[in-house]
């Protein structure tokens, strides 16, 4: 097995479970022994990993990676030491970043449910192609991810966070639009989109949105 | 060793063996007994710049992992202290050993002692031992690595600061005739000394790295790109200098160098540190062991190895492997390796397999209808998980645990008595899965799983939680931590268990039969030393005849006359009844995977389907034709391989010629080709012998770039230096020119270069022009790769698994690679390397099947949407979409990387034994603790 087998769904998985940060340690870049090089598979997951958290209020810093060599110990526990002191510092996970808890476990649990999106999106859109560590660098310094992201990404979830919260009961734009922390007119647009798709509908009798297509 | 009688095929070796004062068996390499001992003393592993203990592990990867007891010891000494016997639980400690004098019996040696690194104390004038802060690269390597005197950090011995100016000096003690220096060129120093800057910039790249050097020598695969890259960092300096230390600072201890430039003239530079790239020099004692093994060495020291096979000593059944051949890198130790186990193998072929015995294990248990049974086993390693981690009060934790229907505590889990202790608790108390909190599964795992399949259960019911290393070891301070930490582990590896589901590996038949592709001298000897091991082999030339390169050539720098050994190489190919030949042969197709690979080759209109269970490629690389130089415009310029030819015929031009000049890197070290071809430098200096051989009063210049006749050819460099060849050195922005002149009624090539260092421009009137044009890789190497899913590097040659590891092998099971299709190469090294290659196969094929893991990817038919992102994530072509559309996953080519699970959209695809669920168990258990 290889870092590379890292999901994205674990991470996150930890995040919901209480974790406050996630460490990911793998092979030095270029010096596999195999002809795999999946440790830059685990370096795209944590670049797009911590641009999400970012979106969600979180301290990117959250999630860390090092490669580092089998004969690296001294190395593996500096660098453990200094990640753990990190997320010591940057305190419980949500609270200290001032985010209401439920909005957090909406956030995640959204993301969660559409991991198997983030892997087509992982695969194909966040690629730099070339295993080396100096196209990865470029790669994630230009803007290019948070564009990925804006595209193809933020529909998607607040779409999922929708559906997560009229799991629990059906809401207002105004309570929906609170909820995400979103301005209600952003909120009924990405309501309208999602109505379009027939993911949820509108209640008239309730004045509300609930889950599910109109009959 | 004391002596060795006997002859080839049965000797006896009688062998000394020295007391370790620690039983074997017994020494599970804990190390509580170093942290106890008293006496400290320098290490010799770390240079003696760091301390270590009387009794300790040799280094942290000795195999085996466990202590020794040295003459330091006080109780060697004075019978005094004893304090290790004390402490050790395993009891492992005998004061009561001593010397033994033991015979072994065997039909071949290998001899392998490596080298000793060059000591520059012989040279006073380098101030080693005398600066503080001069030290040899050794010294630096240890300083660099992580389990070196200061755990990684780059200290000066002096004040332990660190340095920010370091200065290297080349070629101390090589390439220099002269007492207390050896002649030869070490042949690995320039590109170590490369990888310690690349790695001091690692460690922090505000160091300024100077490297003061005669010739750059990157002459190996990838050496040369490696090379420019260490070049362009910031803060490195190349300078092309003679140097030599001055004098030391009495108060900061910084050491000054005296060199000088073509600018700038002689100046004086002060450095912080100054590392000494020793050279290689034969083993310690060699005499001695040349003797005791009856064995001839050459004027260096080294041993005196046959031209047509260096892995051959003047003893029959003697062989030798690695840097005491000469001068040796890696790559080419590892192959030499492959090639003296080879040379055994085909000695020895009669006796394979003799001594070996089947193991059997009982009928495995069918646990499909059987509620979850958990055991956990948590191992005390006597004091070193014991003492810290609080081992009984993990059991009562472990035994609330979910499922976990047995737990207890062991001395040593790892112990022979502990091991059957598992297997009856298995038994009797009908447990289904296993789990072993103790050290590492790395060491341990094979062992524990032999331990289930003992009991009648499916070995990947084993689970290992690592208390020690990453419990135990690292928490020594902190130990009330350490208890819930290793609780933690433990309950992740029993979440874990619980969702563990029993793997079969499965024994793929073997088709005992070799293809060789390519009836060059690497194919022909790699295709006799299979067959001289009993198997068939298929060696198959697109050309009508065999012989490849090799047939242009006449003689070596070692002495071997070429076209005899071709000759006599092709004559027994022939005669070998289990080598089949097919000249005239094109491969059109290939498939299958190891053990049991079909190739389609089309033999002069006829097409046959070749059954093989190993593939080697051997197909050569091409000689580069020169478009500069007036090559091919003019009969008088031609290249070495040429020129080679022509001598050899007595071609008039050459016995008559006043003057030829040659010109060295054309074709390679260039945009078009960035690699260094490795050969052509010490076959300049070949043709220049010979020709000043048959024609003494002909002026013969070389013009060059950087001299690569590295090893013990340098000494070749010199004689031709001696004998009057004119060595000229020119830079790639002023390359020589060449033009067709008539002076004086004489029609001549003049050449014109820039010397670099005189700065003025030499004319030279030859009548022979010849181009060390490049060995370039064949341009059908693509589709040979393509056909046989093998890689291709950059340059455009094949590509080896592992460039240390495995230098003959691909990273496709079952076919590996010698000679110049890998990389350009000598003829003994192509030798070397295709015996290496035989040796691989064979013991491929030596055996009726291979297994194939239980650890593999598998495909859920329902989920798959076909859409092969799974086929594009896997390396080694284990995924394909069948018939239906859907992936399929060939579990013989799989790694079990798992990099095909995180592509997939729909979770269709999963690794066993590395599951989403046993993972997402293990992260709830781990979160579960609070």
């Amino acid at each position: 097995m290889c870092t590379g087998r890292v999901d994205l769904g674990f991470v996150l998985r930890a995040f919901s479970k209480g974790a406050d940060g996630v460490f990911i340690v793998g092979c030095r870049l270029g010096e596999c022994n195999y002809t795999t090089h999946g440790n830059f598979h685990a370096l795209r997951l944590t670049h797009l990993c911590k641009r999400l958290l970012e979106r969600l209020g979180l301290d990117p810093r959250r999630v860390g990676i090092e490669f580092l060599s089998s004969g690296e110990g001294a190395r593996f526990a500096e660098a453990t030491d200094a990640f753990t002191a990190q997320v010591r510092e940057l305190g419980p996970l949500g609270r200290s970043e001032g985010i209401d808890p439920d909005r957090l476990r909406n956030g995640l649990d959204a993301l969660e449910s559409i991991v198997p999106y983030l892997r087509m999106i992982l695969a194909e859109k966040l690629n730099p192609g070339l295993p080396s560590p100096e196209a990865y660098d470029a790669f994630f310094a230009s803007g290019d991810v948070d564009r990925v992201i804006d595209e193809a990404v933020v529909e998607k979830w607040i779409m999922a966070r929708v559906a997560l919260l009229l799991r629990a009961s059906p809401l207002a734009t105004a309570e929906i639009a609170e909820r995400l922390g979103l301005s209600p007119s952003e909120a009924s647009r990405y309501l309208a989109a999602a109505v379009a798709r027939g993911v949820i509908r509108y209640d008239l009798s309730q004045k509300r949105y609930a889950l599910g297509s109109v009959e | 060793m004391e002596n060795v009688r006997g002859e080839a095929g049965n000797f006896r070796v009688v062998l000394k063996k020295k007391p370790r004062y620690v039983i074997e068996d017994k020494c599970t390499g804990c190390t509580v007994c170093v942290e106890y001992c008293p006496v400290q003393y320098p290490d010799p592993f770390n240079q003696e710049i760091s301390l270590n203990k009387a009794i300790h592990v040799y280094f942290s990867q000795a195999v085996p992992l466990i202590t020794y007891i040295d003459e330091s010891c006080l109780y060697l000494k004075e019978k005094k202290c004893g304090i290790c016997s004390a402490v050790c639980k395993a009891g492992a400690i005998d004061f009561t050993q001593s010397e033994e004098t033991l015979e072994v019996r065997v039909g071949a040696v290998i001899l392998s002692p490596g080298f000793e690194p060059y000591d520059p104390k012989l040279l006073r004038e380098y101030r080693y031992g005398e600066f503080a802060n001069v030290v040899t690269s050794m010294d630096y390597e240890r300083l660099m690595s992580a389990t070196g005197p200061f755990q990684g950090q780059i200290l000066r011995r002096s004040d332990l600061k660190h340095p920010r100016r370091v200065a290297w000096l080349q070629c101390v003690g090589s390439r220099q005739v002269r007492e207390g220096a050896n002649s030869y060129c070490s042949a690995v120093c320039c590109t170590y000394t490369q990888k310690q800057v690349l790695l001091t910039k690692e460690h922090d790249d505000g160091v300024e790295c100077t490297v003061f050097h005669n010739d750059i020598r990157a002459y190996g695969k990838d050496f040369e790109t490696y090379f420019q890259r260490a070049e362009a960092l910031p803060g490195v300096r190349f300078i092309r200098s003679y140097a030599s230390i001055v004098r030391e600072d009495p108060e900061t201890k910084n050491v000054t160098v005296r060199y000088s430039t073509p600018d700038e003239g002689v100046k004086e530079e002060e450095f912080d540190l100054v590392v000494l790239s020793v050279g290689l020099t034969p083993p310690a004692d060699v005499e001695r062991l040349a003797e005791t093994f009856g064995v001839d060495l050459n004027d260096h020291g080294f041993v005196q190895a046959s031209p047509s096979n260096p892995v051959e000593t003047s003893r029959p059944g003697v062989f030798v492997s690695g840097a005491f051949q000469g001068p040796t890198d890696i790559p080419e130790s590892v192959f030499s390796a492959s090639a003296a186990g080879s040379q055994c193998g085909r000695l020895l072929d009669r006796r394979r397999g003799k001594l070996a015995t089947e193991r059997r294990y009982p009928l495995e248990r069918d646990t499909s209808a059987e509620e979850l049974r958990i055991g956990v086993f948590v191992c005390h390693c006597g004091a070193n998980i014991g003492r810290i981690v609080n081992v009984p009060s993990v059991v009562e934790e472990v035994r609330k645990l979910p499922h976990v229907v047995f737990a207890d505590e062991q001395l040593f889990s790892c112990a022979t008595n502990s091991a059957q202790d598992i297997t009856k608790v298995i038994q009797e108390q009908r447990l289904n899965r296993v789990v072993v909190a103790a050290c590492s599964p790395r060491t341990l795992e094979p062992l524990f799983r032999d331990t289930l399949k003992e009991a009648g259960l499916n070995q990947y019911y084993l689970e290992m939680a690592n208390i020690r290393e990453h419990c135990s070891w690292v928490h020594a301070k902190e130990k009330d931590r350490a208890t819930p930490k290793a609780l933690d582990l433990v309950r992740m590896a029993v979440a874990r268990a619980a969702r563990l589901e029993p793997l079969q590996e499965f024994d793929l038949s073997v088709t005992k039969a070799a293809l060789v592709v390519g009836g060059g001298v690497a194919g022909m000897t790699a295709a006799l030393h299979i067959a001289e091991q009993g198997h068939p082999v298929y060696l198959v030339e697109r050309e009508r005849e065999l012989g490849g390169t090799a047939r242009r050539l006449q003689h070596t720098l070692e002495g071997l006359d070429v076209q005899a050994f071709v000759r006599d190489l092709v004559w027994k190919v022939y005669r070998h009844p289990l080598v089949h030949v097919l000249t005239g042969a094109k491969v059109t197709d290939a498939w299958g995977y190891v053990g049991n690979f079909v190739t389609r080759v089309e033999v002069r209109g006829r097409v046959r389907d070749l059954h093989h269970g190993a593939t080697v490629i051997a197909t050569g690389a091409a000689e580069h034709r020169p478009t500069e130089y007036l090559y091919g415009q003019d009969e008088r310029v031609m290249t070495h391989l040429e020129l080679e030819e022509a001598l050899a015929r007595d071609d008039e031009r050459l016995l008559g010629a006043g003057s030829v000049a040659m010109i060295q890197c054309v074709g390679c070290r260039n945009d078009d080709r960035n690699y260094c071809a490795r050969v052509c430098c010490s076959h300049a200096v070949k043709n220049a012998l010979k020709l000043k051989e048959v024609n003494p009063a002909a002026d013969v210049y070389v013009l060059f770039r950087d001299m690569r006749t590295y090893g013990l050819r340098e000494d070749a460099y010199r004689e031709a230096s001696g004998k009057g060849v004119t060595f000229i050195r020119y830079v790639p922005e002023a390359r020589p020119e060449v033009s067709a002149v008539e002076e004086g009624g004489r029609k001549v090539l003049r050449v014109r270069v820039t010397d670099p260092i005189l700065g003025k421009e030499l004319a030279i009137d030859a009548d022979v022009v010849s181009l060390a044009a490049a060995a370039v890789p064949h341009e059908d190497n693509p589709q040979v790769a393509q056909m046989f899913q093998v890689a291709l590097g950059p340059d455009g040659f094949f590509k080896e698994a592992h460039v240390k590891l495995r230098p003959v092998d691909f990273a496709t099971d079952g076919v590996y690679l010698c000679g110049a299709a890998q990389y350009p190469k000598h003829l003994a090294e192509t030798i070397s390397q295709a015996q290496g290659a035989a040796g691989r196969v064979v013991a491929l094929l030596s055996h009726d099947t291979v297994v194939a893991s239980g650890a593999v990817c598998v495909v859920d038919e329902e989920k798959c949407v076909s859409c092969g992102q799974c086929v594009a994530a896997c390396s080694y072509g284990a995924v394909e979409l069948g018939a239906n559309g859907r992936a399929e996953v060939n579990p013989v080519l799989c790694k079990g990387d798992g990099l095909c699970n995180v592509v997939c959209p729909t979770g269709a695809i999963s690794l066993k034994h590395f599951t989403d669920e046993e993972f997402e168990g293990q992260i709830d258990a781990a979160l579960a603790g609070g």
